[in-house]
């Protein structure tokens, strides 16, 4: 009898330690990470025209269907961690087995321009998504996101905010190797 | 003392119902259709505004809870049932988008909880009323002992 109410009284501790050891664990959660639910899912159709005034072509859903692993990056003119990530995306565009594209997202043309004669150029094509609509259909809540999409137009990989992290510790180009292998099913 | 704490539980109660909504719906947003427009409020208070997290898309001045907003009411002026807008933006999205959780498989657990949470309080409660006056025989204090006695009235 008394031996048992000592354990029964070990409970209260017992579960006050697990929901610490899962707080705890939660506190280094990102709470602005939300998992796509278009990862391993096609790429939505669009179609868009390319930047006015820009020497580069548009872009659409059809470009991601070509058989090589795409790059598609989304970005605008008014976003700070797209400043930062642009050195980054010009070091991927060095190299010319990546095909690196952008999805410029509500950007007056001469704004997107003005950011792109200031931090280069990386991309090879850019659509102007100026109502932001393409942007929604990929599933994006933020910029910059950035999409690692198969030879058959799948994504398989989303990275949200800046590349910085993921390009760092190597995971970036695990995943852009990864689409290069066929999806198994 | 009594009726001053009623009157706190009764203002606590009334407090969400005085507050008024805050609303983030432009003009230039507000269907002409008054139904249609009703519906889409309901729809978007559904709806989580993914850039400032706790809020739905009817309260939130985001950009994108705006973009969201007028996708709702142009997928309803589509006719479109409200379950057709949620799969819209949830295809989207994912679940994650909705204030009110659907119930399945992997959110079975959050739904499960209170109820299990019910059940072991109930029970707990049970066995411990159950034990009590066995622990209070065996405490040796006389389980009557605080009890009136009659003897008031022997008088």
């Amino acid at each position: 009898m008394t031996r048992g109410r000592g354990l029964a009284a070990l409970i209260p501790f017992i579960v006050f330690g697990a929901l610490a050891i899962i707080f705890w664990r939660s506190l280094s959660n990102d709470p602005k990470f939300i998992p796509s639910v278009l990862i391993n899912k096609p790429v939505p159709e669009f179609n868009l025209s390319a930047v006015e005034g820009l020497q580069i072509p548009g872009l659409s859903h059809a470009d991601l269907k070509k058989g090589n692993v795409t790059i598609v990056n989304i970005f605008a003119s008014w976003c700070v961690p797209c400043r930062e990530e642009q050195p980054l995306l010009m070091s991927l565009s060095a190299n010319k087995d990546i095909h690196l594209v952008g999805i410029n997202n509500k950007d007056a043309p001469a704004d997107a321009r003005n950011f792109l004669g200031t931090y280069g150029n990386p991309f090879t094509a850019i659509g102007s998504d100026i109502d932001g609509r393409t942007t929604i259909n990929f599933g994006s809540y933020g910029v910059p996101e950035t999409f690692v999409v198969d030879g058959k137009g799948t994504i398989r990989y989303k990275v949200i905010g800046g590349l910085g992290a993921s390009m760092a510790d190597g995971s970036f180009f695990k995943e852009v190797q990864k689409a290069a292998l066929p999806l198994k099913q | 003392m009594r009726i001053y704490l009623t009157a706190i539980i009764l203002v606590l109660l009334a407090a969400p119902i005085a507050v008024p909504n805050a609303i983030a719906v432009m003009p230039d947003e507000v269907l002409k259709d008054p139904v249609l427009e009703t519906r889409a409020r309901e729809i978007s208070q559904d709806l989580r505004c993914l850039v400032c997290q706790n809020q739905s898309i009817d309260d939130s001045n985001a950009s994108l809870a705006k973009d969201l907003r007028i996708i709702v009411r142009e997928r309803l002026t589509a006719g479109d049932t409200n379950e057709q807008v949620f799969g819209y933006l949830v295809s989207r999205y994912g679940n994650y988008v909705l204030l009110n959780p659907p119930l399945q498989a992997d959110t079975f657990l959050l739904w499960a909880s209170p109820f299990f949470m019910l059940v072991v309080a109930l029970s707990v409660a049970v066995i411990y009323l159950r034990r009590r006056p066995e622990l209070e025989a065996s405490s040796g204090i006389d389980p009557d002992a605080d009890k009136p006695t009659n003897e008031m009235k022997e008088d």
